[in-house]
C-alpha cells in the first residue's frame, strides 16, 4: 500500500466515521436523557453523560404504564403487515418482472398515482369506509391499511430484485423439468431473499413507526400503537422526557432484533456465478 | 433420442416477423449446426424448439409427435445456454442433478448419473463447490454436465463456447465432439464460429434474416454454396466477389469484367448471353502467377501473416480482394501482383443471387 491510498483510506474511514456519529448520535441521547433521574434533567446543564445514572424511567414504562399494551399491539400490528406485505409483494413483483399482460402499463400507473397522495388527504374517507365495517379501534384495520399502503412500494422493491435475476436461471429450471411455479419457489425465491428481507425491514419499519392512521383509527390504550402511546406522556402541562425516552429506547429492541436477525440475507452477491459477467 | 421436425415455422413478436417460414428435418442422432449473422433468428428458432418461445404459425415434431403445445418440461430436452445460467445456490453436483431430482428420480439412480457425466467431463473434484468458485471453463463444463446426466432426447446448444478464450473454445469443441460420438444424441448447435460449424456439423444450417439459405453438409457448403449470402457467410477471410458479364462462344464459356479481361469458366450455364453475374472466388484459390492470359494485375495495399499462412489485401480495379496463400514469398509482395483464377474454384451467381446452374457446353452454338 503506498502512502496515498493510505491517506485515501483513512479520509474514507473518517467520513464514514462522521457520517455514523450524525446518525448515531440522536439515538445516543434517547439513551442518555432515559437514565437520567428526573432531577438532574434541567439542573445539571448540557452534560454528555449524566452524573448519577438511574433505571426509574424504564422501571415505571415498564411496570406503571400501559406500556406494555403498546408495545404488544405494535409488534402485532407490525410484524403482521411486514408478512403479508412481503408475501403479496413478491408475487405481483415476479408477475411485473416476468410476465407481460394486458393492462400491466395501467397497473403500474395506477400504483405509482397512489403513492402521490398526501397521506393526511386520506385520512377522512378511509375513516368513513373502515367505520361500518367496524375496523376503527382494532389492529385487524391497521394492519389493512398499512397494508393497502405499503404494496405498491413494496411491489417496486421486489420487482427489482427479480430483474436481477437472469431469465435463462428460471428458463433453464423449466427446460429441466420444472413447472413455472417450482422454478419461481426453487431456484429464484432463493436468490431473492436479500429482496425478502429488505422489503420485510422496510414495512416492518414503516408500520412499527406510523403515527397518523395509528393516532386517527385508534381511540383508548387497549389498541393503541406504540408512537400513539409515547403520545400519554405529554401531559396537559408538562411532558415526561425521561419516560418518553425510556419508552423509545424499548422501543428499538424489536427493531434492532429484527434486523440483526435478516442482516444476513440483506448480504448482496447471492447471485454470483449463476452467468458470466 | 429422437428427430425433430420443423415445419414451415413462423414466428412473430408483436407485428415485427423474425422468421419467415423455417422447414427443417433432424434425424435422430444428427448434429445440426445453425450458423448465420446476429439477429437473423438462430436463438429464436431454438427457444421455439425448447418450448420458452411460442410457435407464431406452423408445426414442430419431437419424435413424430406435435410439441407446440407443450410445455418444456414436457419436452424432455436439455439446452446449454451461452451465460450457462447454473444454479447459483446450488453445488456443482445439486447443479447437475436438478433436473433427476424434480422428476423424482431415485437416488442410487441420481448418484450413477452424477458421477458418470462427472467423469466424462472431469469434474469429479468439483462437485462440491458452488458456481461462484469454479472457472468460466469449469462452468461451461458443468452446464454441459446438467444437460448430460438427464439423458434427453435432444441437446440445444446457443452458443456455448462463446464467453471461453480462443484456447478453451478449441478444447471444448474437440469434447462436445467427443462426447456426440459417444452419446449419439440429436443435437442442434447455435453459434458464430466457422470453425466450430465446420468441425462439429454433420449438416449446417445458415439462416438470414428469418429464412433458411441452405442446409448441408459443411463441405457442400463449402464448395458449393446456393447463393451470394452463404457464399460470403461461409469461410474465413471470406470470398472475393467481382461483377461480370455471361458470354458463351462455341467451346468455351467466360465472364467478362468491366475491364474487359476473359475470366475462363470450366462449363458453361443456364444463362443468357450477356447476363449480368457475380464471380466469386475463395482467397485460397486464388493464384498468384506470372502474367498471362486471364490474369489481373492487383495493387498491394497490407500484408498480414497469421503464421500459417498469409492474407494479402489487395486493390483490384479500386475493390478490395483478398488472397490467402501459403507461400512466404508473399510477405515481400508489392506494389502490385499478378492474380489468375482457376477455373474449376470459381462460383457464378446470376442477377438474383442464386448459383447459377451449369449446363453442358453446345459445339457449334454462337
Ligand atoms: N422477445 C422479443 N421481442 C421482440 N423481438 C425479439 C425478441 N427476441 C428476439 N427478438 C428479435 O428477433 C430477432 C432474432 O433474434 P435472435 O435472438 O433469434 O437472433 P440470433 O440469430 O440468435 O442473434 P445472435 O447471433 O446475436 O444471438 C432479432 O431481430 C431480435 O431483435
Ligand atoms: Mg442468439
Amino acid at each position: 500500500m503506498n502512502s496515498y491510498s493510505i491517506f485515501g483510506t483513512a479520509l474514507h474511514r473518517l467520513a464514514i466515521l462522521c457520517y455514523v456519529v450524525f446518525a448515531l448520535f440522536p439515538l445516543f441521547w434517547l439513551l442518555k436523557v432515559s437514565v437520567t433521574p428526573n432531577d438532574l434533567l434541567y439542573s445539571e446543564g448540557v452534560r454528555m453523560w449524566p452524573s448519577r445514572m438511574s433505571f426509574e424511567h424504564f422501571r415505571f414504562v415498564l411496570v406503571h404504564s400501559a406500556f406494555p399494551v403498546f408495545f404488544r399491539n405494535s409488534m402485532i400490528v407490525a410484524g403482521a403487515t411486514a408478512v403479508i406485505v412481503t408475501l403479496l409483494a413478491s408475487l405481483s413483483g415476479y408477475a411485473l418482472s416476468r410476465f407481460t399482460f394486458r393492462g400491466k402499463y395501467w397497473l403500474v400507473a395506477l400504483m405509482l398515482l397512489t403513492q402521490m397522495f398526501p397521506l393526511v388527504m386520506l385520512v377522512a374517507p378511509i375513516f368513513k369506509m373502515l367505520s361500518p365495517l367496524g375496523l376503527t379501534n382494532s389492529l385487524t384495520g391497521l394492519v389493512v391499511v398499512y397494508t393497502a399502503f405499503n404494496i405498491p412500494f413494496a411491489t417496486f422493491l421486489m420487482q427489482s430484485f427479480f430483474d436481477g435475476i437472469p431469465k435463462e436461471l428460471e428458463e433453464a429450471a423449466k427446460i429441466d423439468g420444472a413447472t413455472q411455479f417450482m422454478a419461481f419457489r426453487q431456484i429464484i425465491l432463493p436468490l431473492t431473499l436479500p429482496g425478502i428481507a429488505a422489503t420485510l425491514g422496510f414495512v416492518f419499519t414503516a408500520a412499527w413507526s406510523e403515527l397518523l392512521f395509528a393516532l386517527m383509527l385508534i381511540s383508548g390504550n387497549s389498541a393503541a400503537t406504540f408512537p400513539v402511546g409515547l403520545l400519554t406522556f405529554v401531559s396537559k402541562f408538562s411532558v415526561d422526557f425521561g419516560q418518553m425516552m425510556a419508552a423509545g429506547v424499548l422501543a428499538l429492541i424489536p427493531a434492532c432484533l429484527f434486523f440483526l436477525f435478516i442482516q444476513r440475507y440483506l448480504v448482496q452477491g447471492l447471485t454470483a456465478g449463476a452467468v458470466k459477467g | 433420442m429422437a428427430s425433430i421436425d420443423i415445419r414451415n415455422v413462423r414466428k412473430n413478436f408483436g407485428i415485427v416477423s423474425v422468421l419467415h417460414g423455417v422447414d427443417l428435418s433432424i434425424k435422430n442422432g444428427e448434429f445440426v449446426v445453425l450458423v448465420g449473422p446476429s439477429g437473423c433468428g438462430k436463438s429464436t428458432l431454438l427457444r421455439m424448439i425448447a418450448g420458452l418461445e411460442e410457435v407464431t404459425e406452423g408445426e414442430i415434431r419431437i419424435d413424430g409427435k406435435r410439441v407446440n403445445e407443450r410445455a418444456p418440461k414436457d419436452r424432455d430436452i436439455a439446452m446449454v445456454f451461452q451465460s450457462y445460467a447454473l444454479y447459483p445456490h446450488m453445488n456443482v453436483a445439486e447443479n447437475m442433478s436438478y433436473g433427476l431430482r424434480i422428476r423424482k428420480a431415485a437416488r442410487e439412480k441420481i448418484t450413477a448419473a452424477v458421477s458418470n457425466a462427472a467423469r466424462k467431463l472431469e469434474l469429479q473434484p468439483l462437485l462440491a463447490r458452488r458456481p461462484k468458485a469454479l472457472s468460466g471453463g469449469q462452468r461451461q463444463r458443468v452446464a454441459m454436465g446438467r444437460a448430460i446426466v438427464r439423458q434427453p432426447k435432444a441437446f440445444l446448444f446457443d452458443e456455448p463456447l462463446s464467453n471461453l478464450d480462443a484456447r478453451l473454445r478449441e478444447q471444448m469443441r474437440a469434447e462436445i465432439k467427443k462426447l456426440h460420438r459417444d452419446l449419439g444424441a440429436t443435437s442442434i448447435y447455435v453459434t458464430h464460429d466457422q470453425i466450430e460449424a465446420m468441425t462439429l456439423a454433420d449438416r449446417i444450417v445458415a439462416m438470414h434474416e428469418g429464412v433458411v439459405q441452405q442446409v448441408g453438409s459443411p463441405l457442400e457448403l463449402y464448395d458449393r454454396p446456393a447463393n451470394l449470402f452463404v457464399a460470403g457467410f461461409i469461410g474465413s477471410p471470406a470470398m472475393n466477389f467481382l461483377s461480370a458479364r455471361y458470354e458463351v462462344s462455341g467451346e468455351t464459356a467466360g465472364a467478362r469484367l468491366p475491364d474487359g479481361t476473359l475470366i475462363a469458366l470450366s462449363s458453361a450455364y443456364q444463362l443468357e448471353e450477356g447476363a449480368a453475374v457475380t464471380l466469386g472466388i475463395r482467397p485460397e484459390h486464388v493464384e498468384m502467377s506470372p502474367a498471362s492470359e486471364g490474369s489481373l494485375r492487383a495493387t498491394v495495399d497490407l500484408i498480414e501473416p497469421t503464421g500459417f499462412g498469409i492474407i494479402l489485401h489487395l486493390g483490384l480495379h479500386g475493390l478490395p480482394f483478398n488472397v490467402f496463400t501459403l507461400d512466404r514469398a508473399a510477405l515481400t509482395a508489392g506494389p502490385t501482383v499478378t492474380v489468375a483464377f482457376p477455373p474449376q474454384h470459381l462460383h457464378l451467381f446470376d442477377e438474383t443471387g442464386k448459383r447459377a446452374l451449369e449446363s453442358s457446353l453446345q459445339k457449334g452454338k454462337g
